[in-house]
């Protein structure tokens, strides 16, 4: 038996920074993300030389790792982390710096997720982004990750009976979604029709199923309770968290994800239940593993993911509010800030300081992650369960 | 159902030749293995030495009971394919000029799932079998074709993007004299090629089989001299830009070491036919080959050597002749690495004893130059590097992988 998990104590996060996004950009990751450090810092109304523990996510920052960061950026901590998790780095980050504070071997925690995107950046990085991609994955036909999640979401089409408006509906939610917030990229409305009469990119995946790689910046702050009050800083409590990497392996193609192995866990940490959450940030690489991640993480038995995107509406004013700022599919996926865009979002929602529409009384929300398809599926999940107000 | 091939019209000379692209050829060391199984047409994966699961994609540790005892073996090919996409974006330069293109995920019958290309006649839900190929990087590919053989199933362009398939390509045999010479004429005209032009030297000399090689459908006797450098570069100052496979068949065999021979006569002649012979054509005809790599339906696809199996070990009772071959051997492992850019392949195929006068005092199994011309052949079809014919071939070929130093002191006793 595993032992039994501490709770988190009077953790929470604050200062959700959004950096806007640009399509392409001619500054480094460091510019990225040096912005996005600052903001935190000004928002918390804190000096650099508070900032005693930094947690960094990037792909294109190389060849620095969080090391170089500090000396870049003219910090001191005494707490560093280093997280190349893609799409789970913002839960990951956040479950690390949460324990570093809650132990005290660090005070306030600045979590950081920031790339930039050159002409040639994006082409360069599929080709060398694993070893098993290098070896099995580029060679055939080099259609990056949108030919890796067709091959997913073909096979869940074919054994749950989803279909393209099954996803076109996510997609347009999120869209409409979008138009109300301040930084998507993506700011015309897009119709059901006009989803599923795009052009086919890899054969089920068409273009609106397709984020948008771009440059940009997220971060937030970790620390006590009352040190946040003490700073006046809205704040969201963090419930319950969970992690799982290369889960089920034996499954000879991806329909799940590890939040199955956690995800009671998750609920039982934080004493909710699924029930109980006002709306949820899921990580939406491909609308399929927004689907996947809505069956997982228990809001539907597995195979129920179509139905119940058909009985629900997914805008953020709707009967299940869901990627409530727009998503990567409309904001943009700025690299490895993909990975926070959704966790940055819930900290807004929760706090009562949405950018675009606010859920109305949101209190819980839920956000998840995943990552990294080195070969054939994506290896890294996470989720967490945030609460405004107080206890 | 594959749609069978057009015979290529001639080409317009005004017409911009497609500049040879490249996959990315960029492979782990461990994957190399996969390269090594592919280059002979075998379908190996890596097998846990002590829980025997079957690994892809290449380890350096079994993810199951974390062993590094990973040989590659050869593993069963049956599969299913669990789902297909048809690819229209590709980053890759190579891939963009080729849209669209299919891959799939196949759930092996020996345990993982393998990401592959996918042939034209292959169905999603369906039976497939598995097989490891190099594409034009010369680097390990899996593809998988339907479970049994379709109609005109190797005309599929995917396919024929790994294979150097005669069909419809246009082809130079270096001898025309020689038994080996005839049967490969004979041979290629039957595998479809377009035109075979075969060397002759001195043509106005007449030969042994000459009226029937001469009339083998599509047929072309031109004049080539190997030992001439002017002779080869007259030849491949005509009909170069028309040649897609060139097929080295120089023969040059004598009995004995080097102390029986007097001087240096013999030797100098084994050399000046068989290693500056093979020279003289990689020189003349090489650039024009590299160039045209992606020239179409018969574009450039491979260079090949008939070489002795004592290439790779030497056989004392014929010494000299197995050092000369052995030259050959090290120039067509040059000649592929400066060839790869154009995605041309150099196929090597080893040949033990010919059934022919030279090696008259030898005793069998010998291979009959037919059977070498089929298996000519067939390697281009299947797009291999390196093919081991006759019992000998392959006896020499599995001695050496278990105990060179055995083989040595065997070969000279």
């Amino acid at each position: 038996m595993n032992a039994r998990r501490q709770p988190y104590d009077g953790i929470v996060v604050a200062a959700p920074v959004t950096v806007p996004y640009r399509r392409y950009s001619t500054n480094t990751a460091h510019w990225w993300v040096g912005r996005a450090v600052r903001e935190v810092i000004q928002r918390a109304g804190l000096r650099s030389a508070d900032i005693d523990g930094l947690s960094l996510s990037s792909f294109t920052v190389g060849p620095d790792t969080a090391i170089g960061l500090t000396q870049h950026l003219g910090l001191s901590p005494r707490w560093l982390d280093h997280v190349p998790l893609g799409g789970a780095s913002g839960v990951v980050a956040l479950r690390r710096a949460a324990r570093a504070v809650q132990c005290g071997d660090a005070e306030f925690v600045v979590c950081v997720a920031g790339d930039t995107n050159q002409v040639d950046s994006f082409r360069r990085m599929l080709s060398t982004f694993s070893r098993f991609a290098q070896d099995a994955v580029y060679p055939y036909g080099s259609g990056g990750p949108n030919a890796s999640f067709a091959l997913i979401t073909r096979n869940y089409m074919k054994h749950y009976g989803a279909t393209r408006e099954d996803f076109g509906r996510i997609c347009v939610a999120q869209r409409d979604n979008a138009l109300k917030f301040p930084h998507a990229l993506m700011k015309r409305r897009l119709t059901l029709d006009e989803y599923l009469s795009a052009r086919s990119i890899s054969d089920p995946i068409h273009l609106f199923d397709c984020v948008m790689p771009c440059a940009g910046a997220e971060a937030f702050l970790v620390c006590r309770e009352d040190a946040a009050k003490s700073q006046g800083i809205p704040a969201a409590r963090l419930l319950a968290t969970i992690e799982r990497h290369n889960a089920f392996p034996e499954d000879p193609i991806q329909y799940r994800g590890g939040w199955v192995m956690d995800v009671a866990e998750l609920y039982a940490m934080a004493g909710v239940a699924a029930d109980d959450v006002d709306f949820v940030q899921t990580y939406d690489d491909y609308p399929v593993i927004c689907m996947m991640q809505i069956e997982d993480l228990g809001f539907c038995a597995k195979g129920e993911g179509p139905d119940f995107i058909r009985s629900h509406t997914l805008t953020a004013d709707g009967s299940f509010p869901h990627n409530t700022s727009g998503g990567q599919l409309s904001v943009g996926q700025a690299g490895a800030a993909g990975g926070f865009l959704g966790l940055v979002e819930a900290v807004r929602q929760v706090t009562g300081s949405a950018l675009g529409t606010q859920v109305p009384d949101a209190t819980v929300g839920l956000v998840s992650g995943f990552g990294m398809i080195t070969y054939d599926r994506g290896l890294a999940s996470g989720a967490a369960l945030l609460a405004g107000g107080h206890p | 159902m594959t749609k069978p091939l057009v015979r290529p019209r001639r080409k317009d000379p005004l017409k911009k030749t497609r500049v040879p692209l490249l996959p990315q050829g960029t492979r782990s060391r461990t994957a190399l293995g996969l390269t090594a199984a592919a280059a002979e047409g075998r379908f190996q994966l890596q097998v846990c030495s002590e829980c025997g699961t079957v690994v892809y994609p290449p380890r350096d540790a079994c993810p199951r009971c974390l062993s590094a005892r990973l040989p590659f073996q050869d593993v069963a090919n049956g599969g299913t394919l669990l789902a297909e996409t048809t690819i229209h974006t590709s980053t890759d330069v190579y891939f963009r000029e080729r849209m669209p293109w299919r891959i799939g995920t196949v759930a092996l019958d020996a345990g993982p799932s393998i990401v592959a290309h996918l042939h034209g006649d292959v169905r999603e839900g369906e039976r497939v079998r598995l097989q490891l190929k190099l594409d034009k990087s010369g680097q390990a590919i899996a593809i998988a074709l339907p479970a049994d053989d379709t109609p005109n199933m190797a005309d599929d362009p995917q396919w024929r993007e790994l294979t150097c398939d005669p069909k419809y390509r246009r082809v130079l045999i270096t001898d025309g004299r020689t038994a080996v010479g005839q049967a490969l004429a004979q041979a290629m005209s039957e595998a479809g090629a377009g035109i075979v032009f075969v060397g002759v030297a001195d043509p106005w000399k007449p030969f042994a089989g000459e009226d029937r090689l001469r009339q083998i459908e599509r047929v072309e006797i031109v004049a080539l001299d190997l030992t001439d450098t002017i002779s080869v570069n007259e030849c491949a100052g005509e009909f170069a830009p028309r040649v897609d496979i060139l097929v080295n068949n120089a023969e040059y065999v004598r009995t004995g070491g080097l102390l029986e021979r007097k001087g240096l006569t013999v030797a100098r002649e084994e050399l000046e036919m068989r290693y500056f012979g093979l020279t003289r054509l990689a020189q003349a005809f090489g650039p024009v080959l590299r160039a045209r790599g992606a020239d179409g339906v018969n574009s450039a696809a491979a260079f090949v050597n008939l070489l002795s199996v004592y290439a790779l070990v030497n056989w004392p009772a014929y010494g000299a002749f197995s050092a000369t071959e052995a030259a050959c051997l090290s120039a067509a492992q040059s000649l592929r690495a400066e060839l790869r850019p154009g995605g041309v392949k150099v196929l090597n195929a080893f040949f033990g004893p010919l059934e022919t006068e030279w090696y008259q005092a030898v005793p069998p199994p010998k291979v009959a130059p037919a059977a070498l011309a089929r298996a000519v052949v067939g390697a281009l079809q299947q797009g291999l590097e390196d093919v081991f014919v006759g019992d000998i071939a392959q006896d020499i070929r599995a001695r050496l992988a278990v105990n060179p130093k055995a083989l040595e002191r065997e070969l000279g006793s």
